[in-house]
């Protein structure tokens, strides 16, 4: 470590998601607003709805809504649903309002739904 | 049950005609609809008063600021929908029997199949020296009332004649108009007819204490007047006398049969026109209902109860078919009606008293149960016979127990009489609930409905408040005696059909919309999170809320913003996430995730240059573009990045935001109104701009809808929204509470002939108070069917102030008005605010390639064959994902 004790590093913390080809740095965290989300353009041209949930944990799910076939996950509003293991979140969609679990793509309103779900990290990286 | 009998089908319709448009005689006219006789039958209604059917039984309550339209028991657009002709103010003049005419007072003439009486019954007065002098009435309609109160102006002292039911209620009257009032009753008791002597000592002992001057066992010996011919007071039979100004007849009702009798009709003995078990006179054409007729037992009726009966059995009479062949006729089905239950609970000044069933004890070998507490002013007696059957009672003071005792009369009561009477706490068990009701007993004494019927609502018909349950079986709609009851009996149903009563809001919150509203409003709680973690359910605390409650509590904060210092505009900071997309993004997402746009165009007024502005917009923006109902311009198609450069070039040219995408004031549609139209009286387009300056951006448990209409033709269609305005020669009139859409619901009059400053102030309470007391996506016509006391007590909060409200309501309004920004414009003046207007977060250039259009008529459709893309994958987690 040669780097000056005098002038830390500025960094930033990033939100990635990870795709097939590795982690894919989407924006910096400061941009997004609890309980809402943003779309992704991923590098193979899928589309990412990304949530910040209250306590601030990322999460990204697939930005098509499977019921109507429009790319609109990302402006649902985001909601908590109590489970065994505590409370879920979850994105209700703004066109017919099904919720979809932020964590795993499940449907919670039709079993045999789900929108694909992906791994996030925030990445503390130099600014 | 149209009539289909074959005699009548080469027939005309039938004209049915009703003489007297009292309680009953609209009872009957909603029998006639609920038989559909209505759908084929000419109705023609006959009134006497110069207003429709009322609810004489609760006249008194227009000294406690019901309005005389409050007292209305005839429901908004009930003649026009069921296409009845009614004359008001103007009476049956005439009966010809042989021709089969009715002759009116106003020179009309009809020809009737069957005719109906239901002429009521008139003021006994009897006949004392100088009842006809200056200052004497009687107390019946509502013009008695009106014209009792304006004579009251400047008097001091007033005699009441007769101490029975109304006695007392126009007793209380007097009282109220703060006039020192006498009871004169010749019997020597009060209520007479309904308590025996124990029960007249406690009533006379409380009426006493409230400053009363009870006079029993006498009479009115004669009238003294004055030298200008006015009361100045009476002399009574006892030789005393008592000074007055005033003097109300109140000595009991007789049958109205003078028209029946000029036509030759059968009368009963003592008055009454006589009639047979379906209601019918000596002339098989003719009925007579309610307090005209002599029922089939030989009694007069002048109670509610059998009067509505009576309706029904007439309407289901003649619904059944005009030939009259009684021995053909199926007895098993035909109703009749041969007496009825003469049981009665009121609050007499106060005081309660109930009586019903034998309540004074007439029966061979009965015996008392009696419980008298005069310090308190209690008094109960029942009537038992010797194995224990309930025959009766009488209950003053205290009547709670009359719910449960009226339907147990006739049977055993599960418990000892004795625990019955006794006040809760005197070493009596709990009180007998409904539940120890047998299922036939009857609950509703006014609509007949049995304790059956009413768990039926609930099990069978998926009731789930007792407003529903009302609204299923009617029941607790007449005089609402049984309310209590049938509270009890919906609520035990519910829980023993295991459906919890949960009201709140969702499942973050327990409270309702009304409730979050005042707990934000008095606690200045500006924040969701705040709300969530402090009020919210236990296991929703800390959590991130829901879809549900976000918007609803973002419109509660947003209609509140000016009140609890909150910032006004909807899309900063936390309030930003609470926002559906629409209002996220201020605009109306579409079914491809496109957007449209709809500015404001104020009362429908528009300039050529700004038409021109939005066709421009619309073609360099490739948008499609419709006209909308609410009188403007929609255009559809707008990615959300091309959001902000289209409201540019909008707002550049002077439009601001349509708050289409809101829970929030839509439009004020007008009528081109006097300034062009010949028929125009008021200038409506002008009206309809200033409502829609006033109100636009306020934020409200759903959309709001108006219309202006500049005169009674109603082309703005006014009535169908949440408030309309209808020009008169005089003024305004303020309609409320209609809807279109898929429940169309015709508004209510709320007020008349106003002028612009009442007008606007009459909106700004109501549309407050609305804001503050509505469930969350509950439109005004929805809200004021769930209201509690409806249109009356909108119209006495509203226009009478009876909460003491409107000031903070207007003060609100107020501030709304002050606060208002457009929202477009400010979002276009902060770079910050603008940032969301991206489809993606990670390539802010690039639009959204799923969001494409193809050409239709000449414009353009979404392509929806872009979104039906690849198979979903089912249960899939991609890379791992946290299951």
């Amino acid at each position: 470590m040669t780097t000056t004790a005098y002038a830390p590093a500025r960094t930033v913390l990033r939100v990635e998601i990870r795709t097939a080809a590795g982690w894919h740095p989407v924006c910096d965290l400061g941009v997004l607003t609890p309980g809402r989300g943003v779309a992704a353009l991923l590098p193979d041209g899928t589309q990412a709805a990304v949530f910040l949930g209250r306590t601030g944990d990322a999460y990204a799910i697939g930005n098509r809504d499977p019921f109507t076939g429009a790319y609109v996950l990302s402006r649902g509003l985001v909601g908590s649903a109590p489970s065994p293991q505590g409370s879920r979140p979850f994105v209700a969609s703004p066109l017919l309002k099904q919720r979809f679990d932020l964590a795993t793509g499940r449907c919670l309103d039709d079993d045999e739904v789900a929108v694909p779900a992906y791994q996030v990290r925030i990445a503390e990286v130099a600014a | 049950m149209a009539p289909t009998t074959t005699a009548t089908t080469a027939h005309p319709p039938r004209t049915i005609v009703l003489v007297g448009h009292g309680m009953v005689g609209q009872r009957f006219l909603e029998a006639l609809a609920e038989h559909r006789v209505t759908d084929s039958a000419r109705v023609v209604v006959f009134c006497e008063e110069p207003r429709p059917a009322y609810d004489r039984m609760h006249l008194t309550s227009y000294f406690s600021g019901t309005t005389p339209d409050g007292l209305s028991v005839t429901p908004a657009g009930f003649m026009a929908e069921h296409g009845i002709e009614l004359h008001v103010g103007d009476p049956a003049a005439a009966v010809d029997r042989a021709a089969r005419t009715v002759t009116s007072a106003a020179g009309r003439t009809v020809a009737y199949d069957v005719l109906v009486l239901a002429t009521g019954s008139y003021p006994f007065v009897p006949p004392v020296p100088g009842k006809d002098a200056r200052g004497c009435f009687v107390y019946r309609t509502i013009e008695d009332v009106l014209a009792i109160e304006a004579y009251a102006q400047g008097a001091t002292a007033g005699v009441v004649v007769g101490g029975g039911l109304l006695g007392l209620e126009a007793a209380g009257a007097l009282k109220g108009l703060g006039l020192r009032t006498h009871i004169v009753e010749f019997a020597p008791r009060l209520m007479p007819v309904q308590v025996d002597e124990g029960g007249g000592a406690a009533l006379r002992r409380t009426i006493g204490d409230l400053g009363l001057d009870v006079h029993t066992g006498v009479a009115g010996k004669e009238i003294r007047t004055d030298a200008a011919g006015a009361v100045a007071g009476m002399e009574l039979s006892d030789g005393s006398a008592v000074a007055a100004d005033l003097v109300v007849f109140s000595a009991g009702v007789r049958p109205r049969d003078g028209l029946a009798r000029e036509a030759g009709l059968d009368v009963g003995e003592r008055g009454g026109i006589a009639v047979d078990e379906r209601c019918r006179t000596s002339d098989p054409a003719v009925y007579a209902i309610g307090e005209c007729a002599q029922a089939a037992d030989g009694r007069v009726y002048g109670l509610v109860a059998p009067g509505y009966e009576m309706a029904e059995t007439a309407a289901a009479a003649i619904a059944a078919g005009p030939a009259p062949a009684p021995p053909a006729a199926p007895a098993a089905v035909a109703k009749t009606f041969t007496g009825a239950d003469t049981s009665t609970k009121l609050k007499l000044l106060g005081v309660g008293v109930a009586s019903f069933g034998d309540a004074l004890g007439a029966a061979d070998g009965c015996l008392d149960v009696v419980y008298s507490d005069s310090r308190a002013g209690l008094y109960k007696k029942l009537v038992v016979d010797r194995d224990g059957t309930l025959l009766g009672g009488v209950l003053v003071g205290d009547t709670d127990a009359y719910g449960v005792l009226r339907p147990l009369t006739g049977s055993v009561p599960p418990v000892p009489p004795e625990q019955l009477v006794l006040p809760p706490g005197a070493g009596a068990p709990a009180a007998l609930g409904p539940a120890a009701l047998p299922d036939d007993a009857v609950v509703c004494n006014c609509h007949n409905v049995t304790k059956a019927a009413v768990r039926g609502a609930v099990a069978d018909h998926d009731c789930t408040t007792v407003r529903e349950v009302e609204k299923c079986t009617r029941a607790g709609s007449g005089c609402g005696s049984c309310e209590k009851v049938l509270t009890a009996l919906v609520n035990d149903e519910l829980a023993a059909r295991g459906v919890a009563v949960d009201t709140g809001l969702c499942r973050c919150f327990a409270h309702t919309r009304t409730e979050l509203y005042e707990i934000v409003r008095v606690k200045r709680i500006s924040s969701y999170v705040r709300l969530l973690d402090e009020h919210g359910r236990e296991e929703a605390r800390s959590g991130d809320g829901c879809e549900v409650c976000k918007p609803a509590v973002a419109s509660i904060l947003a209609s509140l913003a000016p009140v609890i210092g909150a910032d006004g505009y909807v899309l900063d900071g936390e309030q930003g996430a609470l926002q559906d997309t629409n209002d996220h993004f201020l605009a109306n997402l579409q079914r491809n995730g496109s957007y449209s746009v709809v500015p404001r165009v104020p009362g429908g007024e528009i300039t050529p240059e700004k038409l021109i502005v939005l066709g421009e917009v619309a073609r360099d923006f490739g948008l499609y573009t419709k006209i909308t109902g609410g009188q403007r311009v929609d255009l559809f198609g707008a990615r959300v990045d091309q959001l902000p450069a289209i409201w540019a070039r909008l707002v550049d040219a002077g439009f601001e935001s349509g708050h289409a995408y809101g829970k929030a004031l839509r439009t004020v549609k007008s009528c081109v109104g006097s300034t062009w139209c010949r028929y125009g009286v008021q200038d409506s387009v002008r009206m309809a701009i200033d409502l829609e300056l006033r109100y636009r951006g306020l934020r409200s448990p759903h959309k709001l809808k108006a219309a202006v209409s500049g005169c009674s033709r109603e082309c703005a269609e006014a009535q169908s929204k949440d408030f309309g305005i209808i020009a008169t020669a005089a003024g305004w009139n303020l309609y409320v509470c209609g809807n279109g859409g898929a429940t169309p619901r015709h508004a209510d009059l709320l007020a008349q002939d106003l002028a612009d400053d009442e007008l606007i102030r009459l909106v700004d309470r109501f549309l407050m108070f609305y804001i503050r007391t509505a469930d969350r996506l509950e439109r005004t016509s929805v809200w004021l069917e769930r209201l509690e006391g409806g249109l009356g007590h909108l119209r006495d909060v509203v226009v009478g102030d009876s909460l003491g409200i409107a000031a903070e309501l207007e003060e609100q309004m107020a501030a709304h008005v002050a606060h208002y920004r457009d929202e477009w414009a400010a979002t276009l003046a902060d770079p910050e605010r603008l940032a969301r207007f991206v489809s993606f977060v990670n390539a802010p250039g690039v639009p959204d390639p799923s969001v494409r259009f193809v050409p239709e008529r000449d414009q353009v459709k979404p392509d929806l064959t872009l979104l039906s893309g690849p198979a979903i994958p089912v249960r899939g987690t991609l890379e791992g994902a946290p299951a």
